[in-house]
């Protein structure tokens, strides 16, 4: 089980077919506090690239985007009323949704943890 | 001499302990009083006014009488008046002091305006009153509208949206409505700098457009090559405030108008700025095809806490004839209302809000043009750009100027003056709070790093000026030597400290709800 | 220029301090071509006692509601307001102040938003409402296009009796979008046709009570059918003095709920300003796609309770190309003006004002319905009601203007080439029996 991660920001780790996504703990650092999260209904698909969530500061809303082509098979409902978990816990509790992977070769083009260190240094 | 043996001392003793008495046991701090809700003072017996007791027979309500509870808490008039005169004085205000805010024109409010106003031949008539009955009022529609398309070059004006917002879905209506009539209605595409007003792209998609943004260069003006490679015979036209968010006149803005209009679209222009060319500058001369003007900034009607505002909206020759309904026509000496798209000369695109405008706002902004005429608005002109170049040069030498030259109604700073400072803009503009300032705008636009961007406006004095001007520099220089704290801390003078808006964010309270009974209340 | 500060010295020192020599060095960027040579072609300054003459002449030429017997209504009425309303807005702390975006110094008009946020809510009986639209007509047309994002659905229903101003600004603000609208044929005494109209695909359904011909509709059996179809409820009202007296819309099933303020606080102005009151139920689906702006309770630094603009990633200035509504300015010191005069009234005051309107209107129907010719249509009323009059109700409109009675708004002139026949008048607590007796002869008379 390894985390890969998007020049974007989201960070996506896969068990078998289903992949975990949110964003990274230095993006929620960057947008600060985080107030709102606004998910996808289960069940929706997303190509790689689309806006499938959008998550809420008080000054600033941003569009995350599906890192893989996949189907949402599962969301974070425990962020409408925690939205700080994002802040919290961006890797852990702070997860957005669960993917079904249409593609698992799409991985391939992430990045993996150092080169991430290495495009936010 | 016979003594006054009630002298009391007048002078402040030695040695007096000032500290260690900051909080007080009702809350309030001398004349900064406390006050808590009406529906914390008041109770649904009491009122404030005295009405005849109704004779509580007639009833022609057909069965649908109010059963659900009401519970608005009333007061007396006393209480009334001491409640909202308390709030008041929680709040900034033009009157109180220089008001900085950027891109918003904080002018003095004239009180003739509103003397104006309240004549009852304005105040007191319906709008739905035979047109007998109020050509007067029907006069002020079509004397202000002169004057509006007189100031900026046009053949016509929407009179009827209601603020600045209003006025950009009236522009860019007409915009859509020309095209379609043209068969151009695969132009779909709407150019708008990345340094517009966010009305500017919610307008244009409430019209049915889509947004294509382009960037500033390296002056803070449009980017003249990444526009022309914008440009397609799929684009609708251009939003552009002039002068811009940054402060500055777009120099190549003939060379825009002709470019948009050689693509077949057209130049919407947001006339939020118009305060810094007024009188001088017509923006039909420039080639703007429609422009929205805030009646409550340039022309002084009051911002009243958020509104209302005004937002008449001028049209060119190819617009003019689909702006919506209604709009009064003089006919032989009779003002005539027109208030259906069938009854229309033109072809309107709809009506925009129920009557006929802000007439209220009409009314003081003709005041107020009527008392400076078209030498005092030019003045007007000339007065507000003197004064945010005056700032500017004044102040260049300790913040950090966004970009070089002159500078039109407003003077844009960015934060490298506070680089390694640990100061932030925020902090810089709540310490100003402290120093009985409204802070400027800030963070705003969005192609400043940490933006401040200050208008200081015609209506402020060279002294008022000089003393805001030296209260800047010194919380410059305290920036930079250092006093981190003092600015993190700031406000510590104003009614509240800072305000925690992520807990109101994410835990909304938008009303006032009963607290829990402290008991169960037996069922009956 | 008596508003202006500068002398001449001060200009020149300014320019100097500058480091230009002229005011003409600071509009260089100015294209030549577009670079006036003169003066704009318009009057001169002028002192306050030549304009206060001007304006005053052409507020001589106006009726004013208060001088003449007075029955318009139509979507704006004339009630009474007292002086402290007035002078309390004019308050230069509350007339002066910019939108409350630095909340340490503006808790006074960000406590008083919160305050007619809860008013609003109460009056309207739903959970949570914004701190006012532009007017009646704006707040209804931000209705349907945010029931359209709630639903995910574009078909709206509106009923032909609504207020045709407020279906016209409905169509306006949804002409380019996705969002088509449905006008049903208008129905004096049912909402058969409106109901008929609901299928799976509407995202809303707007309805008027009273509706303009002053009908009062109980709204529980359309919002029961809406809701079974999945489509939200929007209750409109163009006198929210009607609330004090009948059944609020969120009793009835309204989700939304949103009318007119202008008769608390703010005065008939020829149409202008007014405040659109704009309420909705608390679902975090509806409030993070209302329209508009949003008072919230918060602490500061030391834990004292404070008020905030919250919420603010709705808007334009956030979300841009994305936010719910293009909406900036609102209508603050009207909002302020409805809930000082709310404060007022309070309850008791408020069901009084009510009940007192409604009493008048009542008296002037049973003295219309006395004239040779002239029929009452309404069963159910509040304030405001049709009268059916053998001839041009537009012609008899102007005879009765001519002998000094404002007698009411001809049907026609809302719906051009129909109901020619009817005449829409209100009466409010401000109409006297003897007003009502001039009323009816005076009609009696020019018939």
């Amino acid at each position: 089980m390894t985390t890969r991660y998007t020049e974007d920001h989201e960070w996506i780790t896969v068990e078998g077919d289903v992949a975990t996504v949110g964003i990274t703990a230095y993006a929620a650092e960057q947008l600060g506090d985080v107030v709102f999260v606004e998910l996808p209904e289960v069940g929706k698909t997303f190509k790689k690239g689309d806006e499938f969530a959008v998550v809420e500061s008080v000054k600033a809303a941003s569009e995350v985007y599906a890192p893989v082509d996949g189907e949402i098979v599962g969301v974070n409902d425990d962020l409408d009323g925690e939205p700080a978990k994002v802040n919290e816990d961006a890797t852990g509790g702070g997860w957005f949704a669960k993917f079904k992977l249409a593609d698992a070769s799409q991985l391939e083009g992430l990045m993996d943890e150092d080169a991430y260190k290495a495009h936010i240094a | 001499m016979p003594m006054n043996t009630q002298g009391r001392p007048t002078r402040i003793a030695d040695n007096i302990a000032t500290g260690g008495y900051a909080e007080t046991t009702s809350g309030s701090k001398g004349l900064e009083q406390s006050e808590a809700l009406i529906y914390e003072r008041g109770s649904v017996e009491q009122c404030g006014v005295d009405l005849p007791e109704p004779k509580g027979t007639a009833t022609r309500l057909g069965g649908l009488e109010r059963k659900s509870e009401l519970g608005m808490p009333g007061l007396s008039e006393p209480e009334t008046m001491r409640h909202y005169v308390r709030l008041s004085r929680k709040n900034y205000a033009i009157d109180l002091g220089l008001y900085p805010l950027g891109s918003c024109t904080m002018k003095h409010n004239p009180r003739l305006n509103e003397k104006m106003a309240r004549l009852p031949g304005f105040a007191d008539v319906h709008p739905m009153q035979p047109a007998s009955t109020v050509q007067g009022a029907y006069a002020v529609i079509g004397e202000l509208a002169h004057w509006l398309m007189t100031l900026c070059g046009m053949s016509g004006v929407a009179m009827s949206p209601k603020a600045g917002a209003h006025g950009e879905f009236c522009g860019m209506m007409a915009i859509r409505a020309k095209l379609d009539a043209d068969g151009q209605s695969h132009r779909r595409r709407v150019l708008v700098p990345e340094s517009a007003h966010g009305t500017n792209p919610a307008t244009a998609v409430q019209c049915g457009f889509t947004v294509d943004e382009i960037p500033a260069d390296e002056t803070g003006r449009v980017d003249m090559e990444a526009f022309k490679a914008k440009l397609g015979d799929d684009v609708a036209g251009i939003m552009l405030t002039n002068p811009n968010t940054c402060g500055l006149f777009e120099r190549d803005i003939r060379e825009i108008a002709d470019l948009i209009h050689e693509a077949g679209g057209y130049f919407y222009c947001d006339g939020a700025n118009f305060n810094a060319i007024v009188g001088r500058v017509r923006p039909g001369d420039l080639g703007v095809d429609a422009m929205h003007i805030n009646l409550h900034k340039t022309f002084s009607t009051p911002h009243g806490g958020g509104g209302p505002g005004s937002g008449p909206t001028v049209l060119s020759d190819a617009l003019a004839p689909f702006a919506p309904v209604p709009y009064v026509v003089l006919k032989d000496k009779h003002w005539e209302l027109v208030e259906h798209e069938a009854d229309a000369e033109g072809q309107p695109f709809g009506r925009m809000a129920a009557f006929h405008g802000q007439m209220g706002m009409f009314t003081r902004a003709l005041t107020y043009m009527m008392s400076h005429g078209s030498d005092g608005l030019k003045q007007v002109a000339e007065d507000a750009v003197l004064n945010a170049n005056y700032i500017q040069a004044r102040l260049k030498h300790v913040m950090t100027p966004a970009f070089d030259g002159i500078c039109m109604h407003e003077a844009l700073f960015d934060d490298r003056f506070l680089k390694d400072t640990g100061v932030t803009t925020l902090d810089f503009a709540k310490a100003m709070i402290d120093e009985g300032y409204h802070p400027m705008t800030m963070y705003f636009p969005l192609v400043v790093h940490g933006a401040m961007l200050i208008e200081p406006t015609e209506t402020e004095s060279k002294s008022g000026l000089d003393r805001f001007i030296d209260t800047l520099e010194a919380l410059s220089l305290a920036a930079k030597a250092g006093e981190v704290e003092r600015f993190q801390a700031a406000p510590v003078h104003a009614p509240t400290k800072r305000l925690d808006e992520t807990k109101a964010a994410r835990q909304p309270v938008l009303r006032w709800t009963a607290p829990a009974a402290e008991e169960p209340i037996a069922a009956e | 220029m008596r508003y202006l500060p500068h002398t001449d010295t001060d200009r020149k020192a300014m320019l100097e301090a500058i480091g230009v020599a002229s005011i003409d060095d600071l509009f260089t960027d100015v294209p030549e071509a577009a670079r006036l040579d003169g003066l704009i072609d318009l009057p001169t300054k002028q002192g306050e006692l030549q304009v206060e003459r001007a304006m005053a002449a052409m507020s001589n030429q106006n009726v004013s509601a208060s001088s003449v017997p007075f029955f318009v209504g139509a979507g704006a009425y004339k009630h009474h307001i007292p002086a402290t309303v007035d002078h309390l807005i004019q308050r230069s702390e509350f007339l002066t102040a910019y939108t409350p975006y630095q909340p340490e110094i503006s808790q006074g008009t960000l406590q008083t938003l919160f305050e007619f946020q809860t008013q609003v809510a109460q009056l309207t009986g739903m959970d949570v409402a914004n701190a006012s639209m532009y007017d009646g007509s704006t707040a209804c047309a931000e209705a349907v296009m945010m029931a359209a994002r709630v639903t995910k659905r574009d078909k709206a229903v509106m009923a032909g009796t609504v207020h045709p101003h407020y279906v016209e600004a409905s169509k306006t603000l949804a002409k380019y979008s996705s969002v088509s609208i449905e006008v049903t044929e208008p129905e004096l005494d049912s909402l058969d046709k409106v109901i008929a109209a609901i299928d799976e695909n509407t995202a809303c359904v707007v309805v008027q009570t009273p509706d303009i011909f002053g009908q009062l509709h109980d709204l529980r059996e359309i919002s029961r059918i809406a809701h079974e179809k999945g489509a939200l409820v929007i209750a409109a009202f163009t006198e929210v003095v009607a609330l004090g007296l009948t059944e609020a819309p969120g009793a009835m099933g309204a989700d939304i709920a949103v009318g007119e303020g202008q008769s608390i606080g703010v005065g008939l102005n020829f149409g202008g300003p007014y405040v659109g009151l704009f309420a909705c139920k608390d679902d975090r689906r509806f409030i993070r796609q209302m329209p508009g702006r949003l008072a919230g309770e918060t602490v500061d630094a030391d834990g004292r309770r404070g008020f905030v603009l919250t919420l603010s990633t709705r808007e334009q200035h956030i979300r841009r190309d994305k936010a719910t509504s293009n909406i900036c300015t609102n209508s603050g010191l009207c909002a302020l003006a409805f809930t000082i005069h709310m404060t007022l009234l309070g309850e008791k005051g408020f069901r009084q004002m009510a009940q007192l309107s409604h009493e008048n209107a009542c008296a002037l129907a049973d003295a219309l319905d006395a004239v040779e010719g002239v029929d009452v249509v309404n069963d159910a009323f509040f304030n405001e009601f049709a009268v059916r009059l053998p001839g041009n109700a537009a012609d008899i409109v102007e005879k009765l203007a001519k002998v000094g009675v404002l007698g009411g708004v001809p049907a026609s002139r809302l719906y051009p080439g129909q109901f020619e026949d009817i005449l829409l008048v209100a009466a409010t607590e401000v109409n006297t029996q003897a007003d009502i007796e001039i009323f009816a002869k005076a009609l009696g008379g020019v018939l």
